[in-house]
């Protein structure tokens, strides 16, 4: 459900095909910039209620779905 | 409330300083600037200090509202970057204008000209001889930038704005926010040499967290135009213009589309002019009045946020 939220979010801000995402791909090879993934946090704090505090090793798909699943499993 | 708005003025300094401009001091390049904060270009001060330029700020708004200096009753101003701590920046404004009226400072940092607002809007209500009230937004940024930060020194620019406000009901309703910490935007300043004091401070520089601060920002500007519209009874289209500090095109971009309000209802003026703090939204307001396109009777929103962290917007009949 994470991981579909955050690849949707991601063919919004990106032209990348969804299915050359891994969890390892990180948010700088797809051009995706600091504050991109500060709008993208927001829009998953609003999707899943939760409040993710940005950090610089929120740097590729896998970790930041592994936060926020993580934050809904807690609240 | 208690006033009116009946002129503006605004003071930038002539040199411009562009994107290419600031590529040859730190690495950066005008496609990073463009696409991260939407700046072109900013005004930067060579010679002219902060009390200065909200001295000719209030100079033209004076003129523009064809009031007398003798006839103001109170100056309030505010700025981070002024060139003395004591005497306060609206005292320097009103020794510059040979004013004899009340005059004192807010802090507030970019929300500072809706804090000065604010209390002109409680001093009329308090003393009910007070017909006329100058309020001012100054910096000179760029004297507490360190250029050797690109993640700053490329967002900020230099310049005033100033309003006179007379006693009213266009002032319609506020929103406050005030939430103290210094983890997201800082800006310290260490003078003295005390033999006694043993703690290192930090340089007095802008400090700030960027992604904190655009959450922060986005953040406060959605909540503060919903609660203003809501408790008035409003919805967008009743709206001319919405006037925000002017910190970053993404923050405005980012909370138009959270709003589903049309960017285009967002008056912006950043590529002008950077972030000029608490002279942002008198700048952006003085602009909006001499574009044409604000008529009297217009509802209009202001709204800032900024260190504090503090956080305001209001409504106003023009």
């Amino acid at each position: 459900m994470v991981k579909e939220k955050i690849l949707a979010l991601l063919a919004e801000a990106t032209d990348t095909d969804a299915a050359e995402i891994t969890a390892e791909t990180a948010f700088a090879d797809l051009g995706i910039d600091s504050l991109d993934l500060t709008e993208m946090a927001m829009q998953l704090e609003e999707e899943f209620g939760i409040e993710l505090e940005m950090s610089p090793e929120l740097n590729t798909v896998g970790k930041l779905t592994e936060t926020v699943e993580k934050l809904i499993a807690e609240a | 409330m208690s006033f009116r708005i009946i002129g503006t003025g605004m003071y930038v300094p002539p040199k411009a300083v562009t994107n290419d401009d600031l590529a040859q001091i730190v690495e950066t390049s005008d496609e990073w600037i463009s696409k991260r904060v939407g700046v072109k270009e900013r005004r930067i001060s060579e010679n002219e200090f902060t009390s200065e330029m909200g001295l000719k700020a209030a100079q033209k708004a004076l003129e523009d509202s064809n009031v007398k200096v003798e006839e103001l009753d109170a100056i309030f101003a505010a700025t981070v970057s002024g060139e003395t701590s004591s005497p306060s920046m609206s005292c320097m404004i009103q020794h510059g204008l040979g004013a004899t009226c009340m005059a004192m400072d807010i802090n507030a940092a970019c929300s500072a000209f809706l804090f000065l607002m604010e209390t002109a809007a409680a001093f009329f209500a308090l003393h009910k001889n007070f017909k006329k009230i100058l309020v001012v937004g100054t910096e000179r940024m760029s004297g507490i930038l360190d250029f050797t930060d690109r993640s700053t020194c490329v967002i900020f620019g230099d310049g005033a704005g100033a309003a006179v406000l007379e006693r009213g009901e266009n002032y319609l309703d506020s929103v406050i926010t005030v939430k103290g910490g210094d983890d997201v935007i800082k800006i310290p300043h260490g003078i003295g040499n005390s033999p006694y004091f043993n703690r290192e401070q930090d340089k007095p520089y802008v400090h700030m967290q960027g992604q904190e601060t655009f959450k922060y920002a986005v953040t406060s500007i959605s909540q503060d135009i919903t609660t203003l519209l809501e408790n008035n009874h409003l919805n967008i289209d009743d709206i001319a213009w919405i006037v925000p500090h002017q910190a970053n095109k993404r923050i405005i971009d980012f909370a138009a589309k959270r709003l589903g309000i049309p960017n285009s209802k967002f008056f912006c003026n950043i590529e002008k002019y950077g972030n000029t703090s608490s002279a942002s939204v008198p700048i952006a307001l003085h602009e909006l009045a001499k574009s044409g396109n604000l008529n009297r009777g217009d509802k209009i929103i202001l709204c800032a946020f900024g260190g504090g962290l503090s956080n305001v917007a209001c409504l106003i009949e023009w």
